[in-house]
């Protein structure tokens, strides 16, 4: 659905983005992940008409974004990272508008906004003025217009941007809702935030892509075969000299470490987790957990943007 | 065109529901009102006309004013607020947008030169007026609206601060308001020139109520190249 080739965008003499290339297919979910400044959200503009590229060539559907931006926006829907939400009007009124503006005829608007309101949880508020929202049920506003025109691709810039918690799990199941519906495209520098909804993910540093894949693809590269965590109750430089010991196990790391048990994440095939199992009860550790761990989105982040494991 | 009565539907409501719309009217008559009774109505014995004239003088430095003031907000308010990002990524051309924000920003001036009204009224009813003159000075309230509406929302597109937006519109509205007195200090071609870029020539004529077809044209010049500005700047902002 999006092909993307050499995609540059200079600000000034900087360069925001610089030779990017990727493809996107149609109703999957893709994750770009970068640093502040790291170039996401110029990415996102770009793809979402906002602004156009220094050079490059993306095409959205078949249609190159610089030859006819109009009947691409007719196609898309984008969450800048600052809700585009009018304070002096209501719920309804601003969907409603923003409805007709991306071309939705006239009959249909009311239940486009009905629709889309109960999708995002917002149909308790539609005659409420939006200045008066809470940040959580702006950004909801904001991923609801968005939707209003029911498009093929959402674009949603941090679309988790200042939430609580709460608010992030619901926003999270929503975009989970999304997929299959649409073609999705959701930037965070939080990880923790995005890990699990999204089919692939796109890691992007100072303006060029530095990896690309699924979680465990991603997870694989970092570590070679895998990763296998174990729990015991005694001391973490004992379990490190027995892990160290059994052929296959690579670089052992630290988690956790109390009084009582240490946590650790050894880089080793899960294969080897029997051999491991015998090898703690053989050096008559009490072992708690034994499993085979992936490595969590934020640390493969970590490692892939500072080039070192994160703990 | 669908898209440019939208916005301007929109923007109407803004300035019908937020305080600063209500601000700018009630000041703009009230000050209209007071300029009125010291400088139009006083003096020795005038003709209704002269009256009238003066009348449509005031009415025209406030109408300028004014006109800097509504449209401050049209464009920078949106990119202060980021909801310039919601027009951007809509399928809506830039000249839209620029003419939507310009004619919702013209019906609200309307609606205070509907509410000046009462003084031509007042003129017509103790004195004799034409209602031909009436409806000239009108029709160059209205030229000098939109030609100030324009400028102030070219000045609105070069900035997100509506401060500044307000300064530069300002500024290009009275250069262009005092730039006759130039034409003293100038020689020939200048004079002609800075003579014929002059506001107050153009508007003369109106507040005598006599129609040019010049004289139109010249606000209608300035207020097309002023929204043509407008809509470059906002092009220009999609490679910035």
């Amino acid at each position: 659905m999006i092909t993307v080739e050499g995609l540059t965008k200079y600000y000034g003499e900087h360069a925001a983005i610089r030779d990017l290339s990727f493809t996107i297919e149609r109703g999957e979910v893709i994750g770009f992940l970068g640093l502040n400044g790291a170039g996401k959200t110029t990415t996102l503009r770009v793809l979402g008409c906002v602004l156009l590229p220094t050079s490059g060539r993306v095409v959205i559907d078949g249609i190159d974004v610089t030859r006819d931006p109009h009947e691409i926006r007719k196609r898309i829907g984008f969450l800048p990272d600052t809700p585009p939400v009018y304070e002096e009007m209501t719920v309804g009124g601003y969907l409603a508008f923003v409805a007709q503006l991306r071309g939705v005829a006239a009959k249909d608007v009311a239940a486009r906004v009905a629709e889309v309101e109960k999708k995002t949880a917002i149909d308790s508020k539609h005659d409420a003025l939006i200045g008066s929202l809470s940040h959580g049920y702006r950004q909801r506003v904001g991923v609801a217009q968005a939707m209003v025109h029911n498009p093929q691709l959402l674009i949603l810039d941090e679309p988790t941007s200042g939430l609580d918690p709460v608010q992030i799990v619901e926003m999270r199941e929503l975009i989970k809702k999304l997929k299959g519906e649409h073609t999705v495209l959701v930037s965070s520098h939080i990880l923790a935030e995005i890990s699990q909804i999204c089919d692939r993910y796109l890691v992007i540093q100072a303006g060029e892509i530095i990896a690309r894949g699924t979680e465990e693809q991603l997870s694989k590269q970092l570590h070679g075969s895998g990763i296998v965590e174990v729990e015991v109750k005694a001391a973490a430089a004992d379990v490190i000299k027995v892990l160290q010991s059994v052929d296959g196990v690579g670089e052992v790391e630290v988690l956790k470490e109390t009084a009582e048990l240490s946590s650790l994440r050894a880089h080793a095939n899960a294969e080897l987790r029997p051999a491991i199992v015998r090898a703690l009860v053989t050096a008559r550790l009490d072992v708690l957990r034994v499993d085979k761990g992936a490595a969590r989105l934020e640390n493969i982040f970590l490692t892939l943007t500072h080039g070192k494991e994160a703990h | 065109m669908k898209n440019v009565l939208l916005i301007t539907r929109r923007e109407l409501q803004a300035y019908l529901r937020t305080m600063s719309g209500y601000v700018i009217f009630a000041v703009m008559l009230f000050v209209d009102a007071l300029l009125f009774q010291a400088f139009a109505l006083p003096g020795v014995a005038k003709k209704s006309s002269e009256v009238l004239a003066d009348f449509f003088t005031v009415t025209s430095g406030v109408t300028m004013v004014g006109a800097v003031f509504l449209s401050m907000r049209l464009l920078a308010e949106e990119r202060q607020s980021g909801t310039i990002t919601l027009l951007y990524s809509s399928p809506v051309h830039d000249l839209e947008i620029v003419l939507g924000k310009f004619v919702s920003s013209l019906a609200f001036l309307g609606l205070f030169f509907l509410a000046t009204l009462s003084m031509p009224l007042l003129v017509a009813f103790a004195g004799k007026v034409s209602v031909g003159h009436i409806l000239c000075g009108y029709f160059g309230l209205v030229l000098v609206g939109a030609a100030s509406l324009a400028i102030g929302t070219f000045g609105s597109a070069l900035t997100k601060s509506q401060v500044v937006a307000a300064v530069l519109s300002g500024v290009m509205c009275l250069a262009l308001t005092t730039c006759w007195k130039l034409g003293a200090v100038t020689d020939r071609p200048l004079t002609d020139i800075v003579l014929g870029l002059s506001w107050w020539g153009h508007f003369d004529p109106f507040r005598q109520g006599l129609l040019h077809l010049r004289h139109t044209v010249y606000f209608g010049l300035v207020t097309f190249v002023s929204l043509y500005a407008a809509t470059r700047v906002l092009e220009a902002r999609r490679w910035r």
